[in-house]
Order: structure tokens, then sequence, then C-alpha cells
């Protein structure tokens, strides 16, 4: 099968197009970077299928970053049939930049020119034919979101693609024209491919190149010690980049002929910019933008309506109820309309998850219960059934909603161009931290999922900034541990009756921030140190989100979520279902047994480890409960609730623990901890509050610490990774739940907090001091 | 008159004369299309003064005053008053 490489600037559509050609639903964003890696899909509208592979954006084949050696690697060695060449016809002397480091490979090239009809709303026009004589290579107008001119872009790059190309450059009228030349021939003679490729980079002394060729590397030393340019004296990688623009300037931005006379036009996005990167409204508009996320999705008090005119509760109307077996209940309609309304207008998406919880799955999965329930199956079967995998499973899916709304936010941000303003807004905080305003954007995306937030710090030049933000990303609480927030935040507001349950998840957000923030100034204090890294980035033009855009991630997300709760996290609660009703020697145990089961041994063993934090030892009897939960969030975050709801329903089918007027099947999980709470008057406020935090900045889940060690690279790094994740969420937490308890332990932390830092300040000051006198 | 980059005002326009700087620093702002002969507007300074966003070859770019001061330019004669067009807006 033949392969085609889809190559060009980040933004300038290259999955889109990857999409339109293959039927793919792979990640857009108005962003720059959005893919870092390559993937494959297959074009079936030829002759022949062609498998289509979408590379990482770059601005060039420079070895500086990533994904550009990712690119350059993959058009040199695995020689693609053909590459695309995706150009923004919006953006032409920048995105042709790359194009004349491509022409230099020997590999059959076509050029999409994509977003013509941007340029044509813009009053510009661009002579597609005259460019394509002045290239060299074929060139076609596409437009990738339209689907427009698809099929003859791929038929030319099928005709091309039969054809062979020799690379051409566009420095034939440089001054370091010979010297290209010579080192050509003398890789020719070894045998080289792609010798005018190399032969180039050698020149500019590309690091990569520089190790390959050493024998060469002479001909360009001996010319370089006679060469003296008065602009660049022997800066030959300057000489180079500035004559492929004047090239670009002088042959190829003729072709494009402005409607404006105006230099520098003021357009629609500058308009928003005014406004959105503001001076001094800048960051308060973002941070409004933030709250007002987070209560569209969450808040069951829509704009505060019900605070502010004190609305009634269903429960208080009597219409709205009925009596029932002694007890009042709501009316069926009285339900539903609940889902919208309850005291206060619930925000979108708490009545999605409403509906979705309450009246669909909640529904649907009492039915099957009772079903299983009232067979004749045996005990144990009804049990796995009902306790183990549709508690499990359901408290699971109970979470979709909160985060596909979430998920939706986030998405419209990135896909308007937003997002690279907030890094442009942010960068400048950032920086006090040691990280550019880019980190911004996987950092953010972590709050949805830390593995495509992880693959995402290839965006990020430096190394050691990918480290440091690679090992905080899991502290930006990411859409399955949004669950153990709820659950958890809504039992304490139940149980304590402190504070209202919006206020605690919102607060737990903010924790993670700071944690990560901190962790992120002793790294880059101590084992991380470095330069501040550069930040040179191209803010996309606003546009509006495409709606089908939009649908697909939500789709892709949906597929993803569904898939997990039905493979690896049905798998774990049945895994735990076993073990708590199994002992030692595989005798099967009824629910009141549960604590001699294997689970509860093993956990019993580790559980003193867990005192300090509050959930260990002074627990007692069933305290072990959170040690399980917390160790099953390390297959995957979503089983920490989903374990307590299978455990609190076995605890309390066994009469170990009282759940009066609680329903614990409720998929929430809310009262599900209610009922652990109260049957360990152990459990304090700092104790739940400290199992937030230990959950959410220990080890995630199985999924994002394989991509940690994919993207870190190196194992030791790696090792290191780990450590510090269990160093931090047990001092996190161990701080959170001595000073709940006893307040005047914040004294100790204190001074402990003061003692790291001073130590880390004279070390650095010793440290300095070393090097200024080494290399005086 | 010249000036580095990080010295313009509001809607300073210019041309680039040279660009200095650290290796890797330099080349991605020649990647980026600061070439010397590249007209360069400043659009923007983000809220606390830094990083700037710059029109260059007709799409915009933001980078830090650090890495502006890199580059050398030739401030355009007629600019005085397009500044104060632009910064009146």
């Amino acid at each position: 099968m033949k392969r085609f490489a889809l190559a060009g600037n980040p933004n300038s559509g290259k999955t889109t197009l990857f999409n339109s050609l293959t039927g793919s639903t792979a990640h857009v964003g108005n962003w720059p970077g959005v893919t870092v890696d390559k993937r494959d899909g297959v074009y079936k509208k030829c002759a022949e299928p062609i498998a289509i592979v979408d590379l990482p954006g770059i601005y060039s084949l420079s070895p500086y970053t990533p994904e550009e050696v990712i690119a350059r690697n993959y058009v040199l060695d695995e020689k693609p049939d053909c590459v695309i060449n995706i150009v923004d016809a919006t953006n032409l002397e920048r995105n042709l930049y790359l194009t004349t480091q491509i022409l230099e490979i020997d590999v059959p090239m076509v050029i999409a020119l994509n977003m013509m009809d941007a340029v044509k709303k813009n009053g510009d026009k661009i002579d597609a034919k005259e460019l394509e004589k002045r290239l060299g290579v074929p060139v076609v107008s596409i437009s990738a979101l339209k689907e427009q001119g698809l099929t003859e872009l791929m038929d030319k790059a099928y005709n091309e693609s039969k054809k062979q190309r020799q690379g051409a450059t566009v420095l034939q009228e440089s001054k370091l024209t010979h010297l290209i030349s010579d080192v050509k021939t003398a890789l020719v003679g070894q045998n080289v491919a792609n010798p005018l490729f190399h032969a180039v980079k050698l020149v500019e002394g590309d690091e990569i190149e520089v190790n390959m060729h050493k024998e060469t590397l002479g001909v360009v030393e001996a010319f370089k010690k006679t060469f003296d340019d008065e602009v660049f004296g022997n800066d030959f990688e300057a000489l180079i980049a500035d004559g492929r623009y004047k090239y670009i300037s002088k042959h190829f931005a003729p072709v494009l002929k402005r409607g404006t006379k105006e230099k520098f036009a003021q357009t629609k996005s500058d308009k928003a910019d005014r406004v959105l990167t503001h001076k001094i409204w800048g960051i308060p508009i973002f941070l409004l933008i933030l709250f007002a996320i987070f209560h569209l999705t969450f808040s069951e008090d829509f704009l505060f309506l019900g605070a502010i005119f004190k609305l009634p509760e269903l429960a208080d109307i009597p219409a709205f109820v009925t009596v029932a077996d002694g007890e009042e209940t709501l009316t069926y309609g009285a339900r539903w309309l609940q889902c919208i309304y309850d005291g206060g207008v619930m925000s979108p998406g708490v009545i999605i998850n409403n509906i979705w919880n309450n009246m669909i799955v909640g529904e649907l999965f009492g039915l099957i219960q009772g079903a299983v329930e009232n067979s004749s199956m045996q005990p144990w079967a009804i049990g796995l059934i009902n306790n183990g995998i549709i508690d499990g499973v359901g408290s699971v899916l109970s979470f979709l909603p909160p985060i596909l709304v979430l998920f939706l936010f986030f998405s419209i941000l990135e896909d308007s161009g937003y997002m690279a303003r907030i890094a442009f807004i942010l960068d400048r905080m950032f920086r006090r931290f040691g990280l550019s305003g880019r980190a911004f954007m996987p950092m953010i995306m972590g709050f949805g999922c830390s593995v495509p937030a992880m693959i995402n710090t290839r965006t990020l030049a430096d190394d050691k900034e990918r480290t440091a933000t690679i090992r905080v990303i899991p502290f930006f609480s990411c859409g399955a541990k949004l669950p153990i927030l709820t659950a958890v935040a809504g039992a304490m507001a139940g149980a304590f009756g402190v504070g209202n349950a919006d206020l605690i998840t919102f607060s737990m957000y903010v924790l993670g921030i700071v944690v990560a923030i901190l962790s992120v100034l002793l790294m880059r204090s101590t084992t991380l140190k470095g330069e501040t890294p550069p930040f040179i980035m191209e803010l996309p033009t606003y546009h509006a989100p495409q709606f089908k855009n939009l649908m697909l991630h939500l789709w892709d997300k949906t597929k993803h979520f569904v898939k997990k709760a039905f493979t690896i996290i049905l798998a774990s609660t049945i895994v735990i279902w076993v073990l708590t009703h199994f002992s030692f020697s595989w005798q099967f145990l009824d629910d009141e047994f549960i604590n001699e089961s294997i689970l509860a041994n093993i956990a019993k063993l580790v559980q003193p480890l867990f005192t300090p934090l509050g959930f260990g030892r002074q627990l007692g009897e069933f305290g072990w409960v959170f040690v399980v939960a917390a160790v099953s969030g390390l297959i995957a975050k979503e089983n920490v609730i989903g374990t307590f709801s299978t455990l609190a329903s076995c605890l309390a089918a066994g009469g170990h623990i009282n759940v009066d007027g609680l329903d614990i099947m409720a998929e929430n999980g809310i009262d599900a901890v209610r009922a652990m709470i109260m049957a360990n008057p152990a459990i304090i406020g700092a104790t739940l509050v400290a199992f937030i935090a230990f959950n959410m900045t220990t080890i995630p889940c199985f999924a994002a610490v394989g991509t940690a060690k994919a993207e870190l690279g190196s194992k030791k790094r790696f090792n290191y990774t780990l450590l510090f994740w269990i160093a931090v969420s047990y001092a996190v937490g161990a701080m959170i739940y001595t000073i709940g308890a006893w307040l005047w332990t914040c004294f100790i932390w204190a001074a402990a907090v003061v003692g790291v830092i001073t130590f880390i300040v004279l070390r650095n000051k010793k440290l300095a001091k070393k090097e200024s006198t080494a290399t005086l | 008159m010249e000036k580095t980059l990080n010295q313009f005002t509001l809607g300073e326009q210019g041309v680039v004369k040279s660009v200095g700087g650290e290796g890797k620093i330099k080349r991605r702002l020649f990647d980026m299309g600061i070439t010397p002969g590249a007209e360069i507007m400043l659009r923007k300074k983000a809220p606390l003064g830094d990083p700037i966003e710059i029109t260059v070859r007709g799409y915009e770019l933001t980078l830090r005053k650090t890495e502006a001061a890199c580059v050398n330019m030739v401030v355009a004669s007629e600019t005085a008053t397009t500044a104060k067009e632009s910064g009146a807006k």
C-alpha cells in the first residue's frame, strides 16, 4: 500500500485534512501543536487504498524540538511515497519556509493550499498556478474543513508518487551555494540518500547531521574560516534561514495580491483581542470564564437564583409530596422536576447529570438489580452481579455527564483560539515558577485527562520544563478524579453539615493547583534547575468553534470512557468483589464476614502506613476500606468511588454499618461514603480532605503512569517521578490531617517548610558561588 | 533610528536589522520569520507588560521581552503618526 505523509506548520489544518481524508475523528484544536505524534489512517477513494500519516506540525526541520525530529525522521527514514505539504494560505510566507526545506529532500511532493476561502474573504487573491510554476511541484487549492478539492489533491499526489523527484533548493542565490554543492558532491560520493538535504543541514551545523557526517564536516569548517558576511559573520545557520526567507519574499510572496493596501490591517481577531487580552481586564476575564465553566457544570443553584430569592425546596411544597408506607416521598412527576429545580434552578451540567443518573441509569440499574435479586441464582452470583458489577460499573457511568460537559467547555476554549491567548496572558506568571506560558496548555488539559496532557508536553522545547510539567499534570484533577471529589465532598457536607459541597470541590481543585505550583518551584530550584525556557509562539486567528468538530470530540471521549468502564473497570470491580468475598482458604464469605476476606487482611497489613494521613489504624475495624479504595485507584481513578460503593453495599448487606435513611446504592457514591463515615466515628473532616488530597496527588492511574514512562524517556527519571508522586501525596495528606486534627501541629509544619526553603536557598547560593569561582 | 524590539511602543513599526542571541533562540526567531529585512509591528503587550505580541509576515507572534531584546530593529520613519492612531483606537 502506498503511504502519503501530511506535513505542515502547526495549526495549518493538517489534522482536519487527515480527518476529512480518512474519516477519522482525531482531536483537532485551534492551538499550535495539538498533534504531537504521528498517526495513521486510510484513504479509500483513489485507484488503490492509500495510507495517510499525519505528522506533528512543525515550523522547520531543525533538531530543536522532539516533534520536529519525529517529522523529519519520518520523511527521511520511512520514505513515504509522497509528502503532502499543507500550506496555510492566509500565512503564506512563513508556511513556505518549511516548504523550502522539504523541497530539498528527494521525495515526491504536492502542496495543498489550505484555507483559500479565508483568503478570499479577506479580499486577497493567490495565483496558485503561478506558485506551482515557481515552486516546481503541483499546487492544489483545497478547503480541508469544507472538504473541497480533496479528490484533485489526492489524484495529483497519486500521480506524483509514481515519479521520482530530485531535491531542489532555493539557496542558489545564497553566498553558500558553492559550499552546499561541494558538500553535496562529497555526500553523493559516500552514497548518502537525500544528499542535498543533508548537505544543507551540515552547512547549517545541525547537531544531528554533524554527528552523522563527521568526516565531511572538515569541508564546512575550512570554508567557515575564510568566510565573512557583513551582517551574519560566519553564522551559516542564520545565513541559510535568511536566504530562504529572502527567496520567499522575492519569488513566492508576489503570488499573493492583497485586497487592502494597509500592511498591518485590523482584523476581527484584533478586535476580540482588544477585550480578551486587555492589559487590566485580561486576567479577571480569564478567571471569570473559568468560574463560569465550573458554575455551568456543577452548580445546583444556577446564577444563585435560589439563594437570592429564597426559593423553596420541592419537599416543602405539599402538591409534590405523596405518602407511601408512612413515608413522605416525591411524586414521579416531581422527581423529574427535581432534575431541573430544587430550591434553586440547576445549572445545565447538573440537569443533564440528574436526568442521566436519577431517571435513566438509576432506574435501569434498579430494575436489573431487582430482577437479579428475585431470580433463582446462587446467593454469591446475585452478590457478584448486584453489588460487584452493577454497583461498580454504574458508579463509573454516572460520572459521564459532568466529564463530558467540562470537556465540551474546554474544547470550545481550545477551538476558538482563546486557549493560546491564555498562555500569552499567563506567561509572565508562569515564568516566576520557571515555566513558559506554553506549559499552561498541557496543565489545563490535565483537568480532562492526564494521558493526552502528558503527550502534549512535547510542544515544550526544554527537557527540564517537560519533566517538571509531566510530574505535576496529575495534580490538575482529571475527569476521573472528579467523582472522588464530588462524592466525598457531598458526604462531608451531609454528614458534618460543613459548608457546601461545591465549595469543597472547588477548593480541592485549587489545592491541586497550589501543590502543582509549589512542586514546580521546588523542582526548578533543586533537581531540575535551568534557565527559563523561551516563549515564542504563534497566536492563531479566532474562529467560531466547529459544531461537527465539538461533537466529534465528545463522541470520542464518550467511547473511550464507556469502553474503559466495561473493560478495565469492570475487571477490577470483579477482582475486588472476589477478593472481598473469599477467605485465604478460598471459602465463599457472606457479606457479614467481609472482615475476614483476603482483601481485608491484606489491607489491614498496610493500613498502619496510612495512620498519619488519618485513614489508617485509628479507623478501627472497617478503616481498611479507605486503603483498598485508594489502592484500587492506581488501576483507574474511577475505581475509588466504585470500590466504596461495592464495599459499602457489602458492609450494609452484612449489617455491619447502619444505613438508615441513606441510599447507598445511589450512583453518585455520596451516601456510600456517608455510610462509611457513620460506621467509623474516628473519621473527621480532616480525614476526608486528606483522603481526597492523597488520591489527587498520588501515583495516577495505570494509563497515565504508562504515558509518563514513555514520555520521560529515561528509566531513572521515571523512577524518581514515581517516588515524587508518593512523597508529595503522603506529605500533603499528612499535613492536612495532622493540622486538621491538632491545629498546633501547623507550627511544626511551618517550621519544617521554612527549614527546607532555607536549606535550598543556602545550598543554591553555595553552588552559585562555586560556579562563579570555577569560571573565574 | 535603531533600537531593539523590546523597546518598541504600542503600534510602532520597523524593519529587522539583525538578530542576536544564543543558538536555539536565534534559530527559533529565524524559523518564525524574524530575519533581516522583515517588517514588524508591535501589536500588544500582555497584562503585565510582558510577553509582547507582534505582527510579522502577516501573522501574529508572541514572544518575551528577553527574546525580543535579541532583535535589532530600524524604526520606520513615518511610524510616529500611525503609532498614535492605533494607540488611540
